[in-house]
């Protein structure tokens, strides 16, 4: 095992997976020589070139366009968008194109690409470089949706999301880059759509991901000492979901949480407490609980963020809600 | 370069074959026979037969959601294209994209698209791939003079140019976006002046003739395959229908159309063919009714065609 930074993790993905297959290149502003807005593509630059690692002007449209293009032509883009919030400018090459062509031609083209990009607030970024976006791209068939938490998942995600034939929006999270974690040696992938319990209980399951995944595993620390044993389920992938393991749990706890640093409202929490409604509800004791941002925009103010971000405190008082 | 006869009557047949396609399906979208909407190329035959003749197996177009004549003229199956506007099994798209996504990718032809516009991102994707692959290829994106004036345009053009990248970027001015007439939706005349803005060449011709389109393309695309960049050509032409099949054409005059029509590129072709001595009217009425046989062998092709089964609905979503 090595210890290295979620951003060095997904650094030897990249590099990896450019030396593994030349046909994959990195495409996105200041990603070449200046390594990255927040460093993760350092000295990917000086190893692989400008002909493989691409600077491009500010034009989300076409870096995103262009990788759809690219990829239906026999590449594998590994575009980046700096902020998830800068999604809106290329919602059509993501959504209408990139998601749809192989359906649309009739299983005769293939989209290989993975989309890399940042969410997440607490950095003071405010309302537009703070946002979690995932619900709206889960909401698209032909997409896969990836929210890595630890450094070793987040390396081993984005090699499988590269190798993947389909479009993989590649989520990670601005203020996990400096996080550090144990990352296996060697050679190794996470298969896309397999969820994995990071802690073990029996009380209540609490279904996180990203950056609360954290949130959620010291609260389940600190409800172990009260007597209450959490399970924590960190499901990785969005889309495709693995329902299998979240299903088990609950049948085994009777009891659920969805935390997520997305509003509450239209989140991807919505929708895995409907098909757990939907699909598990015999194996309820009590109602499914979201724990979630309000329904406002990222606040500047550090006191109003502090507040906005859901926190261990919030995921302890859902819990204890059931007992 | 000079064209001997046979390249000559095959850029006939190629443009003939565009209109009796389209003129087909007008008839039978008239009948019912045809569901959704439909986008006639008929009137701008000579830009997508001009641009096309001069391209190559490795090289690529993106089209737009008036994409037939484009289709076709990159070669595409007459019989899967119909098949694939009539919604069958045995369309280009298994009957899943209809009339605005027909595609082949394999064939170079990466689709019509609904999304004005979209096309250009796409091209210049196709010519970054190419050229990081070296396969000598070159892309082409048709868009028209309403996507001029879309942010793709100018991100598409930019990027290409300053990555030097081998796309043509072919502009179809039939001067309508649907019912805006050009001298409402943009402040200049000739679209190619924007290529200045991106410092790549830019220029005008006349995109009913279909050897000034043959002309302009194959310098474009000798350019872009020696590595000389992107360049943008405006072919100013005009659609004889409306923008989809049913549209009253309020917006514009019939004098108007009976002018454009006047300038129609099939017959100007063929009477220049005659005088140049390269056909003579028997031959070109000879092709006229082989292309008639061919497209009704497609009609009848796409009529016998089975409708999708019902579990194609969640089939190609995804890769395996």
């Amino acid at each position: 095992m090595a210890e290295m930074t979620y951003s060095q993790a997904i650094n030897e993905a990249l590099a990896e997976e450019m030396v593994r297959d030349e046909k994959v290149y990195i495409l996105g502003e200041d990603v070449g020589a200046f390594g990255g807005c927040f460093g993760v593509t350092t000295g990917l630059f000086e190893k692989f070139g400008g002909g493989r690692v691409i600077d491009s002007p500010i034009s989300e449209t076409a870096i995103m366009g262009s990788a759809v293009g690219a990829a239906v032509a026999g590449l594998r883009p590994v575009p980046e968008i700096m902020f998830i919030d800068f999604l809106g400018v290329c919602l059509d090459e993501l959504v209408n194109q990139a998601a749809k062509m192989r359906f649309m031609f009739g299983g005769k083209a293939k989209v290989p690409l993975t989309l890399r990009t940042a969410c997440g607030a607490g950095v003071g970024a405010a309302a537009q470089h703070s946002q979690s976006l995932e619900a709206w791209i889960c909401h698209v068939p032909g997409l896969k949706v990836v929210m890595p938490s630890t450094a070793a998942d987040a390396k081993g995600l984005l090699k499988s999301a590269i190798r993947d034939d389909n479009p993989v929006v590649f989520i990670e999270h601005k203020a996990l880059y400096g996080a550090m974690g144990e990352v296996p040696e060697g050679e190794y992938t996470i298969p896309l759509g397999k969820a994995d319990i990071k802690r073990a209980g029996k009380d209540v399951t609490i279904l996180a991901y990203s950056m609360m995944l954290h949130k959620a595993l010291a609260a389940a620390e600190t409800l172990a000492q009260e007597g209450i044993e959490a399970e924590v389920i960190d499901p990785r992938t969005l889309v495709p979901f693995d329902k299998e393991t979240l299903y088990k749990s609950i049948e085994k706890t009777g009891r659920l949480v969805i935390v997520h640093e997305a509003v509450k409202q239209g989140g991807f929490g919505g929708e895995i407490a409907a098909m757990v409604a939907e699909e598990c509800f015999d194996f309820l004791d009590a109602p499914i609980k979201r724990v979630a941002a309000p329904f406002a925009p990222i606040p500047f103010a550090s006191n109003l963020e502090a507040e906005y971000i859901p926190d261990e405190a919030k995921i302890i008082a859902a819990v204890k809600s059931f007992f | 370069m000079a064209l001997n006869k046979e390249q000559m009557l095959d850029l006939y047949r190629r443009m003939r074959t565009i209109r009796e396609f389209e003129e087909t399906v007008a008839k039978f979208f008239s009948q019912g026979q045809i569901p959704g909407f439909v986008h006639l190329y008929i009137g701008e035959e000579a830009v997508a037969t001009g641009v096309c003749a001069n391209l190559e197996k490795q090289d690529y177009i993106a089209s737009t959601h008036r994409g037939h004549g484009h289709g076709i003229a990159r070669g595409a199956s007459l019989n899967k294209m119909m098949a694939e506007i009539f919604g069958k099994i045995d369309g280009e798209c298994k009957g899943k994209g209809g009339s605005m996504h027909i595609a082949d990718v394999e064939l170079g032809f990466l689709g019509a698209n609904g999304i004005v516009g979209a096309g250009l991102p796409l091209a210049t994707g196709a010519a970054f791939a190419a050229k990081y692959m070296k396969t000598n290829g070159v892309a082409v994106c048709f868009f028209g003079d309403g996507a001029s004036n879309r942010g793709t345009f100018h991100e598409s053009l930019n990027m290409a140019s300053i990555q030097k990248l081998p796309v043509i970027f072919v502009n179809e001015n039939n001067m309508y976006g649907i019912s805006m007439c050009q001298e409402r939706h943009q402040n200049i005349s000739d679209i190619a002046d924007r290529a200045a803005s991106y410092g790549i060449p830019g220029m005008v011709v006349d995109g009913n003739d279909i050897m000034a389109v043959y002309e302009a393309a194959e310098e474009a695309v000798k350019r872009a395959r020696a590595g000389g960049g992107p360049v943008l050509i405006e072919c100013k032409t005009y659609r004889h229908h409306g923008h989809f099949e049913g549209d009253a054409c309020i917006y514009r005059s019939d004098e108007e159309v009976n002018a454009w029509k006047a300038k129609d590129p099939l017959p100007r072709f063929a009477n220049r063919l005659q005088e140049m001595k390269m056909a003579t009217e028997t031959e070109i009425n000879q092709i006229d009714t082989e292309v008639k046989k061919v497209i009704a062998d497609a009609v009848e092709f796409a009529q016998n065609s089975p409708v999708p089964t019902l579990d194609e609905l969640t089939k190609d979503v995804y890769c395996d």
